[in-house]
């Protein structure tokens, strides 16, 4: 099985053991992978800001990089939902690039998506202790609609105790530019985050996306909180 | 009169966020609504109604001028005085006149945000009208000299201890925080208004082409009581807010109410068709209808007329995680949340605006709620596309996109960048004390890209 992974830019410069968890993943169940290395941001923020010129800038140099037929599989919702969603509304005057756009979103699958309806990891042996709970990220849960295959995943981890939150799809307040642009209102909704996590008792909060599990990493800390943040690549990879 | 304090949406919010009083009204209020709503919702089909919904209110928008004019004419015959309005200052002055004419003292007002939106109640008084807002929520807000921060419950960020305070130093009520001895109080105070207004205004849900007639969705009675028992009413609405017939108004009698307060069906729904006449029980002996315009008809030109569909339900807002923690105050105009941004910036243009559109985290909880599928995320990403147009996004955000749109295409450019982002970190970290840089993690020492090589 031939995949391309795409890192995302949060796992290359904050949190490279979430790519070193998916590589693990990987080759236990000998996915043969590359990784293009002329990948660089997917392009979220611009398009996120408003800025169309250089979104299509990133989608373009998104499309050449990942050339090919093979999958492309990346440990993001929301950087998958923008090649998969937000790509092909770019290049609404553009059919040649609409195509191309539209061809590349189809060979794109969002982490716990691939693990669950390629790999079947969810039928794996998993195991592990303690428990955890898990935050539905927007982009993930409403753009791309991955709603059962992280709550798959985390459920199939045998002696893992999964304790769902309240609101679990209620928004962390992180939300890209968001967090920048109006930091108090980002870290009073994240505040409400980390108070619903922490009433599940939970040892792990665990999600699918890097922006929101610093966000409530943060709001976490700032609780003086002792609730551990995993994206659900370092679940996996530490269950296997 | 009111004055515009969009552009300033940051502080707003930063002082609401503040106020603990404030965001648990907001906390308490929105979850209310949301698990009432939620049951509410279990005994309809709602993607199935929604979906007819948006296509009726689209039928409207697409041949919105004709719609307007059957409106017109059907009110006409039955014996409503139809009035236009191009902006806020004309339908203010075409209700004064109408007011003057009459001989008017005292109005009694039924909930209306379109009056809100033309600040109707400042000029009125300008004018020296006496003016009393009728529904529960318009009074103590009207007492306290605000203005609503949601457009279905305008004092949703006030909490009982609040209102008892008030009603007490105001009405020189005994202080109680018992909602039933406030509602109670100002009953019988606002009864005394209704009996002895020269005039009633109200604003209406949806106007009816095919009869003329207006449709009001109210809880308190209020509603019934400003619009038949003083001898004149007066009505306000904004041109967007018609149905094509009666057959269409019960599809939103089952959305609107569950989408707005999660209730089944409000306390009232009036269906008032022309004045009173001969024979009739009840009824104001003269109508009027002011319809708005105000910038909808150019809206109607430009790629965001789906907004025109909207209803005023404000479930949009119960959902929204930036609304429920700083409050429809925050936004600076009339119309809050989401719904509010895009209407804000339509209305009122981007440089009295543009700050708004910062106010959503992109969640798309709106989109899943919106009873008509508003696409309002999509909107506010459009706005904030309109912002860069226009030219009134900041200088260091462009440049900062102008860089990022070039190293995104040059990998060496994007890993240097990310070097030295790496590099100073510590000294961003300073500068940017509790924004960004403050709350990210430190960079990793080695990037993933390099570890891959």
């Amino acid at each position: 099985m031939y995949v391309q992974l795409f890192g995302t830019c949060l796992v290359d410069s904050f949190f490279p053991e979430v790519g070193e968890a998916t590589v693990q993943i990987f080759n236990k169940f000998g996915v043969d992978f590359t990784f293009p290395k002329e990948q660089t941001c997917c392009g979220q923020p611009a398009f996120n800001a408003g800025y169309l010129s250089e979104s299509r800038d990133a989608a373009e140099h998104f499309i050449n990089t990942f050339s090919g037929t093979d999958m492309i599989v990346t440990p993001s919702g929301s950087c998958a939902a923008m090649v998969k969603h937000h790509y092909p509304e770019l290049f609404q005057d553009n059919p040649q690039m609409l195509e191309a756009a539209r061809k590349v979103g189809e060979r794109v699958y969002e982490l716990s998506q691939f693990l669950v309806n390629v790999l079947y990891v969810h039928e794996a042996a998993l195991t592990g202790s303690g428990s955890v709970t898990y935050h539905s990220s927007c982009h993930l849960t409403r753009t791309l609609g991955a709603v059962q295959e992280p709550q798959l995943l985390i459920s199939a981890i045998k002696g893992m105790e999964f304790r769902p939150m309240p609101d679990a799809t209620r928004c962390c307040g992180f939300g890209g530019v968001f967090m920048a642009k109006l930091p108090e209102i980002s870290m009073a909704i994240a505040d409400d985050k980390a108070e619903s996590i922490i009433a599940t008792g939970a040892d792990i909060v665990t999600g699918c996306d890097c922006g929101c599990l610093m966000n409530i990493s943060d709001a976490l800390k700032k609780r003086g909180s002792a609730v551990k943040v995993k994206h659900i690549a370092e679940l996996v990879a530490e269950a296997l | 009169m009111n004055t515009q304090t969009s552009l300033n949406f940051r502080t707003n919010a930063a002082a609401a966020i503040k106020d603990s009083s404030l965001r648990k009204a907001m906390r308490n209020a929105t979850e209310t609504f949301g698990s009432k709503r939620t049951v509410a919702m279990a005994s309809i089909d709602f993607e199935v109604l929604r979906e007819k919904a948006s296509a009726i209110r689209m039928e409207v928008i697409n041949n919105l001028p004709a719609y307007i004019e059957k409106f017109t004419s059907n009110a006409t015959a039955a014996g409503a005085i139809v009035h236009r309005a191009v902006d806020a200052k004309s339908a203010n002055q075409i209700i004064a006149g109408i007011l003057k004419d009459h001989d008017v003292k005292m109005v009694a007002k039924g909930k209306s945000m379109v009056s809100e939106e033309t600040h109707l109640n400042a000029h009125l008084e300008e004018e020296g009208f006496e003016v009393v807002e009728t529904d529960l929520g318009e009074y103590i807000i009207q007492l306290e000299g605000e203005t609503p921060s949601h457009i279905i419950v305008p004092a949703i960020h006030k909490n009982r201890q609040q209102i008892g305070k008030l009603f007490h130093e105001r009405l020189g009520m005994e202080y109680s925080e018992d909602p039933q001895a406030l509602t109670k109080f100002a009953r019988k105070v606002l009864r005394e208004k209704f009996l002895t207004a020269d005039a009633g205004i109200s604003g209406a849900n949806f106007a009816i082409a095919e009869s003329g007639s207006l449709v009001l969705f109210t809880n308190e009675g209020n509603g019934r009581m400003v619009t038949s028992v003083p001898p004149l009413h007066i009505a306000i609405l904004s041109v967007e807010k018609i149905l094509p017939s009666l057959d269409e108004l019960p599809t939103f009698m089952r959305l609107l109410p569950r989408s707005a307060t999660g209730q089944m069906l409000t306390s009232y729904v009036s269906i008032l068709t022309g004045n009173r006449k001969e024979g009739d029980v009840t009824g104001a002996q003269e109508l009027h209808v002011v319809l708005l315009d105000n910038g909808r008809l150019e809206i109607l030109k430009g790629d965001c007329r789906e907004i025109l569909k909207c209803i005023r339900c404000g479930a949009c807002m119960n959902v929204c995680p930036v609304y429920r923690t700083v409050g429809g105050h925050s936004y600076g105009w009339t119309y809050p949340g989401p719904m509010g941004i895009i209407l804000t910036t339509l209305l009122t243009g981007m440089a009295n605006s543009y700050s708004l559109v910062d106010a959503s985290t992109l969640c798309g909880a709106c989109n899943d709620a919106c009873p008509v599928k508003v696409p309002l995320k999509e909107m506010i990403l459009k706005q904030r596309v309109r912002r860069v147009k226009e030219g009134y996004s900041s200088t260091a955000v462009s440049l900062g996109m102008g860089l990022f749109g070039m190293a995104i295409k040059h990998p060496l450019m994007f890993s240097t960048g990310e070097t030295l982002a790496s590099k100073f970190w510590s000294v961003m970290r300073t500068v940017g004390g509790e924004n960004v840089a403050g709350r990210l993690p430190s960079p990793a020492k080695i990037p993933f890209s390099r570890r891959m090589s």
